[in-house]
């Protein structure tokens, strides 16, 4: 158990975890509970007691589906989406391998899209997380029907201000790491593995 | 010349393990106006005072100064025993040497001692000219006025009258009773609250020393304890007997001399349209815990009242808007987790074979026979407790859904409900916040009146002669709500145990000659104790209200206002033996 | 106001590019001017803020910077754009050290002198419903439809600062300004799953069949959205025989103000809504005669 996690992910979220009083309101409203291994309220439960761990290495922070509902109906005002949010950088930054990796692929692929375009374009992000994910066959009923319908165009649209984009990447990174020195910090990246 | 005893207490180590008390000893016996000086281990022990005492005589002293602690912990009692040995009490200072020296310099216990020995210099210069007081005597009537006709208005005014003493009760609403007459019964004893009540009521409207204002509103309130003028109006009733339209008649008003007041103004349930969530009010089958009382009160089946089809899953949701800062209220009602079981039992009575569902976060239920009552609506009842807050209720068809959750196994729980009842909690009544406004009494942020101290004084506010009694002061059950409604009786009666009333002489006074009417000590006064004569115009003390707090001294430019004791060249006195 | 900057994003050139095509041919028709953001970014989407918290206020930021110069409101069609693009102007408004590090990393000034604005809301309320209840040519009765609003439109309700988050009314109010049947329900602000869609697609399929399955027991024909994530989620992941179509409630504006476009935007749809719309039709025909 570590109480700097809990620190570390009160800041990363800026959330009041330990309001929290285990009512399980969030957990009553969540559609995606049923798939998940501890549901929004015992991961809150396991940042107060700094279970950094099993919490990095949770399906749970990829399943969330980031709808808000548990934010929006918690009696004391913790976006527990945001929450989740810090668990899943963290657990990228520590070089966790994610309990769901096609999540964690799909997300770093579309951010490599935009930050190279300047927006995102489904074909090539289709394609290439296929190949990585080397999950050719899921979907591809429906993928073809999106292009044979035109909906996905095959040449990629880009802006003239993709320089401007990649600097509010590099500097936003930048940014991240200097906001949270712990989580740079070696030691507590051993430990994750 | 004075002739000044100093006293230096060692307060066993708490000052002598920081002071050394037989060098302040040694410099104050230097000092020309002080002819005796000595230490002694606890000053306010027996022998301590005994040393005062003797001490007072044997020297002829005409000022006592005892360096010891805190005036808020001593002043009175040292006062008592100069007044004992027939020196006027006011003619006694305390120099703090504990709390302003020895606890807070323990690290320097030289300059300890030389700011010990420099205090009780400049209290000996206070005391020098020091003049002799007497207490303030001001009049007292014996009358109370008791806001609020709900159980605690009633018990409150109930004690009073029976020690003797008239009692004007003034209720908004056209009958006596209050909340209470909106319950089915009360718990530990559901069956018989209406009957308890209606004899409650019977007992205050026979009482020849109770006057009842029903349909009545205070409005206007001025003066200060024991005297005290208050203002009512009352709506014209239909039992009057008007030939014309109620809404054409004059409002009577009502004037009365008061020396007490009990505000027992009640509360109002929460309003279920904030929670959004729960189908804010738009659902018929989803009601709040008064409205179910109603419904038991009929004595029936309980019915869904969108269709009249009998209700045969009841979900209770607990903690519905109370303990929930966002939506508004972070307190704990108090008395949900107790009225749901009671409800729940009542349920199963009037249907045996429906099934009641409580889902709580908590069971709060401290109290003598509390926890057992509630353990029998799960063993004796059947009712089913699940441990979580509910996420969400909504329409579907003719039932409400309801989606809940059960920490203990950790799963999501579905209920397709004919009826839930939310268990919203209490705020105070409508229009408390104005009241306390008139009567010159604090509410919190919800508009509960805020008690002089919330532990040893519970009962009192900090305007003298005010007392609070029931769920106007916070959430309560019937049993706390009648104890500190007897609570507030005995404070006043208290206070009528004497024919008038002695307060304290240190207060402003005026040197009507230096005054020129400017208003600035009217403006600053917090107790409203100021008035520019309307003949001789200058300003004038209300001895009764003031308090001595001297903003009026800081204010007056002619420097004509000065506190009792502490006058302007007493204190620049101090100041000088100081420098 | 009458003219707004349109920001389209990214989903709009794609997967919904029906909903741009009827955003566009809607303002047009009500004769509201819409200027498309020149040289816009991708917002980041749920991506960004799953990965870098700064990043997923930076790159709405800037379009932001590129749109205040104009001083026309910004109007977003997509709830993700709309949610990423509020959460930083709410940021930029309320947050002075987050304003400072922004406005150093985009390189602009905020001068908090626009609104971001979820179409539904400047349709509804800003060009409002009288005027759409006049421009209506030919009225969809008898088009029984349940309206759907995606989670990041209304959620979280202090950022997006939209109405009830848990009963909202707009879409209905527009539904019925069309005279098309509003049916009541009580799933309009339940998660479809559209996050989860391509990297865990059967906890999408489960949420949407869900979704679906009491739409149709409320007597729906179709699902009305007003979120392009929600919208291709619906259709793509929804199975059974009898599938709901699901309409960008601009498609439905655009089908009662009889335009003519419209008939190219059933084609894009991967749930054919032509059967639907052909028995309306006929039902029509038939009352009239």
């Amino acid at each position: 158990m570590s109480l700097d996690f809990h620190e570390q992910i009160t800041m990363l979220s800026n959330q009041p975890i330990l309001l929290c009083y285990h009512c399980h309101k969030c957990t009553a409203g969540c559609p995606v509970v049923e798939e998940m291994e501890f549901g929004p309220d015992r991961i809150l439960r396991m940042v107060q007691l700094g279970e950094r761990e099993r919490l990095l290495k949770s399906r749970d922070i990829w399943l969330c589906a980031a709808c808000e509902t548990c934010g929006t109906r918690c009696p004391n005002g913790i976006d527990i989406a945001k929450v989740m949010d810090a668990l899943r950088l963290e657990a990228l930054r520590s070089g966790v391998t994610p309990a769901e990796p096609d999540a964690a692929k799909f997300h770093k692929l579309f951010l490599f899209v935009v930050q190279t375009l300047g927006r995102s374009h489904e074909a090539s992000l289709l394609i290439a997380y296929k190949l990585w994910t080397l999950n050719l066959l899921a979907d591809m009923d429906s993928g073809l029907q999106l292009f044979v319908k035109g909906k996905v165009p095959v040449l990629p649209k880009s802006i003239k201000g993709r320089d401007q984009v990649r600097r509010i990447f590099l500097k936003s990174a930048e940014a991240v790491a200097k906001e949270n020195l712990p989580s740079a910090n070696p030691a507590s990246a051993q430990e994750a593995k | 010349m004075s002739r000044i005893g100093v006293f230096v207490c060692h307060c066993g180590h708490n000052i002598a393990g920081t002071v050394d008390v037989k060098a302040v000893v040694e410099q104050l016996q230097r000092n020309g106006d002080v002819v005796f000086a000595i230490d002694y281990k606890y000053m306010c022990s027996d022998p301590g005072q005994q040393l005062i005492r003797e001490s007072i005589e044997k020297y002829q002293l005409d000022g006592v100064v005892v360096a010891a602690c805190s005036p808020a912990m001593h002043e009175s009692t040292f006062r008592r025993t100069v007044s004992a040995a027939g020196l006027n009490g006011f003619r006694c200072e305390s120099a703090n040497i504990r709390e302003q020296v020895s606890w807070v310099h323990q690290q320097d216990k030289e300059a300890a001692t030389q700011k010990a020995i420099e205090i009780a210099e400049s209290i000996v210069e206070k005391v020098k000219s020091n003049e002799t007081l007497e207490p303030l005597i001001l009049p007292l009537t014996h009358r109370t006025l008791v806001i609020g006709g709900g159980i605690a208005g009633m018990q409150a005014a109930l004690d009073i009258a029976e020690a003797g003493y008239p009692v004007i009760l003034v209720e908004r609403q056209d009958h006596l009773g209050g909340r209470m007459a909106e319950l089915s019964g009360s718990y530990l004893n559901f069956q018989a609250a209406p009957d308890l009540l209606e004899k409650k009521i019977q007992q205050v409207l026979n009482h020849p020393n109770i006057q009842t204002l029903l349909n009545a509103e205070v409005d206007g309130l001025s003066g200060y304890v024991g005297n005290f003028r208050v203002t009512v109006e009352q709506k014209p009733s239909a039992t009057d007997g008007a030939v014309v339209a109620l809404d054409e008649l004059e409002p009577l008003r009502f004037t009365f001399d008061v020396g007490a007041i009990v505000v027992a103004s009640g509360w109002q349930p929460y309003d279920r349209a904030r929670l959004t969530e729960y189908g804010g009010a738009d659902i018929p089958d989803v009601v709040d815990g008064l409205t179910f009382e109603k419904m038991l009160r009929s004595g029936e089946v309980i019915r869904r009242p969108s269709d009249g089809k009998i209700a045969r899953e009841v979900v209770f949701v607990q903690c519905a808007g109370s303990r929930d800062p966002e939506h508004g209220v972070s307190y704990c009602s108090k008395v949900c987790c107790m009225y749901v079981a009671k409800q729940a039992m009542l349920y199963k009575e009037r249907v045996p074979n429906g099934q009641a569902y409580v889902f709580y976060i908590d069971i709060r239920s401290a109290g003598k026979n509390y926890d057992e009552y509630v353990q029998r609506a799960m063993t004796d009842y059947g009712v089913l407790y699940l441990r979580g807050k509910v996420s969400r209720v909504f329409r579907e068809g003719d039932q409400t859904i309801v989606w809940g959750s059960d920490t203990l196994t950790g799963r999501a729980v579905e209920i397709a409900a004919d009826l839930v009842v939310l268990a919203t909690p209490m705020l105070p009544s409508h229009g408390s916040t104005e009241l306390g406004q008139l009567l010159h009494i604090s509410t919190d942020g919800y508009g509960f009146f805020n008690e002089a101290h919330p532990k040893l004084r519970p009962v009192e506010t900090l305007t003298a002669g005010i007392y609070l009694a029931g769920v106007a002061q916070g959430p309560k059950d019937i049993p706390e709500a009648v104890s500190q409604a007897s609570g507030a009786a005995a404070k006043v009666l208290q206070l009528f145990s004497k024919n008038e009333m002695t307060a304290s002489p240190l207060v402003a006074s005026v040197i009507e000659e230096y005054c020129a009417a400017c208003g600035a000590c009217v403006k600053v006064c917090p107790y409203g104790a100021r008035q520019i004569h309307p003949i001789w115009n200058y300003a004038t003390v209300n001895a009764a209200l003031c308090q001595g707090c001297g903003a009026c001294v800081v204010a007056c430019p002619n420097k004509a206002s000065q506190v009792r004791n502490w006058r302007v060249e007493q204190v620049m006195g101090m100041v000088d033996v100081l420098l | 106001m009458s003219a707004y900057t349109y920001y389209p994003g990214c989903s709009l050139e794609s997967t919904a590019c029906e909903y741009d095509a009827s955003v566009r041919a809607v303002f047009n028709a009500l004769g509201v001017e819409l200027h498309e953001l020149e040289e816009w970014n991708c917002c980041g989407a749920s991506s960004a803020h799953s990965l870098n918290p700064v990043l997923a206020l930076a790159l709405p930021a800037r379009n932001l910077a590129l749109a205040q110069p104009l001083g026309h409101d910004l109007v977003m069609p997509c709830a993700a754009c709309f949610n990423r693009h509020k959460s930083a102007d709410h940021a930029l408004r309320h947050d002075p050290q987050r304003r400072k590090e922004l406005e150093d990393i985009v390189g602009f000034n905020y001068q908090g002198n626009i609104a971001v604005r979820p179409l539904l809301e400047v349709l509804t309320i800003g060009v409002g419903l009288q005027r759409i209840r006049e421009r209506v040519k030919q009225p969809l009765a008898g088009l029984k439809a349940v309206g759907y609003y995606g989670c990041l439109l209304v959620r979280p309700p202090q950022v997006t600062q939209f109405e009830n988050p848990e009963n909202p009314r707009l879409m209905n109010q527009l539904l019925q300004a069309l005279d098309a049947e509003a049916v009541e329900w009580s799933y309009a602000t339940e998660c479809c799953g559209g996050g989860l869609s391509l990297t865990k697609s059967n906890v999408a399929a489960r949420l949407v069949n869900r979704l679906a399955e009491r739409a149709r027991e409320a007597g729906a024909a179709a699902i009305v959205t007003s979120c392009p994530l929600c919208q291709i989620n619906l259709e793509m992941r929804q199975s059974g025989t009898q599938k709901l179509p699901v309409f960008y409630f601009t498609e439905l504006m655009g089908l009662a103000f009889g335009l003519p476009e419209a008939e190219s935007w059933w084609s894009k749809h991967l749930i054919n809504p032509r059967p639907l719309l052909a028995e309306l039709h006929s039902s029509r025909l038939a009352a009239a005669a």
